[in-house]
């Protein structure tokens, strides 16, 4: 996975979750995992199909959930409201989407599709083609992960490339 | 949350009536409520396309704020068909996905504006007095309305 694909979602992450918290927040751990993914708390898949296909989750222990959700919607939310996990759907989508319109803007293109909640405690074990890159971003709410996996659609670009 | 004068409409002063169009609660509540402090009423919501229209003809809004990646029909095709059938209908997208062109096919298919997603209030607002023109009016200080 090249960095040109990723550092767009990272940037998207810091400008939406720093609009949305009202607080600067930092960049903590990255690490790749090629094993199943394991869900953590509250989580949002996002698929991504094009020339560039895959997924993205964004990944908050319940607590950090509430807090975040909180923020994003100006009132104290229980732990137990629907708001919470909307919540956390509505951040992967603003983030996945920001990122994809600076992607698209180079020429890449995708289709976005409506974020899900990911429910199962593990996702689809990463391939070589699909390692999955997990960042986690420090925020005054709590831990954020975002786990991307993406691969080039090698059929879309050797047609794109006339081969 | 920022507070900003009032927005009305100039034909008789009372509220600007929206309708709020995304699949998610959680957005159109938040866009209800960024609304709600421009002195707007949420005259009704849609979580998808269809419904989209089908309350555009109940609601008969002054302004549609659309999302654009939702189930069964998308924004864009909705907003067509709305101003298909409306021309004086004023929709204003408002998406994460904010590339060239989605925005041109947004508007050459009939959407008077565009505010990317997550959305500030400020933008939002100067959006929708600009889409308004003279059919909208910011009341006085005291309140005055028109």
């Amino acid at each position: 996975m090249k960095m040109e694909l990723i550092q767009p979602f990272i940037n998207a992450a810091d400008a939406v979750l720093a609009q949305g918290l009202q607080s600067p927040m930092s960049i903590g751990n990255l690490s790749m995992e090629q094993e199943a993914y394991r869900r953590k708390g509250i989580a949002a898949l996002v698929a991504l199909t094009g020339d560039i296909e895959g997924r993205i989750v964004f990944d908050l222990d319940p607590e950090t959930a509430v807090r975040v959700a909180s923020h994003f919607a100006g009132a104290e939310l229980p732990e137990s409201d629907d708001l919470v996990r909307e919540a956390v759907c509505e951040l992967a989508n603003q983030v996945t989407g920001n990122a994809i319109s600076v992607l698209n803007d180079q020429g890449f293109h995708f289709r976005v599709h409506p974020p899900v909640l990911h429910v199962s405690d593990h996702g689809p074990q990463s391939t070589e083609d699909t390692e999955a890159l997990v960042i986690c971003f420090e925020t005054a709410s709590g831990s954020v992960f975002m786990n991307i996996a993406l691969r080039y659609n090698v059929l879309r670009t050797a047609m794109a490339a006339g081969k | 949350m920022e507070h900003f004068a009032s927005l009305k409409r100039s034909k008789d002063g009372q509220p600007v009536r929206y309708l709020v169009v995304d699949d998610s609660v959680f957005a159109r509540k938040n866009l209800a409520r960024i609304v709600e402090t421009f002195g707007g009423q949420v005259a009704g919501e849609a979580g998808d396309g269809m419904t989209a229209i089908t309350e555009y003809e109940r609601t008969n809004p002054d302004i549609v704020l659309m999302d654009i990646t939702m189930p069964q029909m998308e924004g864009i095709e909705a907003a067509e068909k709305i101003v298909g059938q409306h021309p004086e209908a004023r929709i204003v997208m408002v998406s994460s996905v904010g590339y060239q062109e989605n925005i041109v096919a947004a508007l050459q298919r009939g959407a008077r504006h565009f505010v990317q997603k997550p959305v500030k209030p400020e933008v939002l607002y100067e959006v929708i007095k600009y889409v308004l023109g003279e059919d909208g009016a910011v009341a006085n200080a005291a309140g005055a309305g028109v």
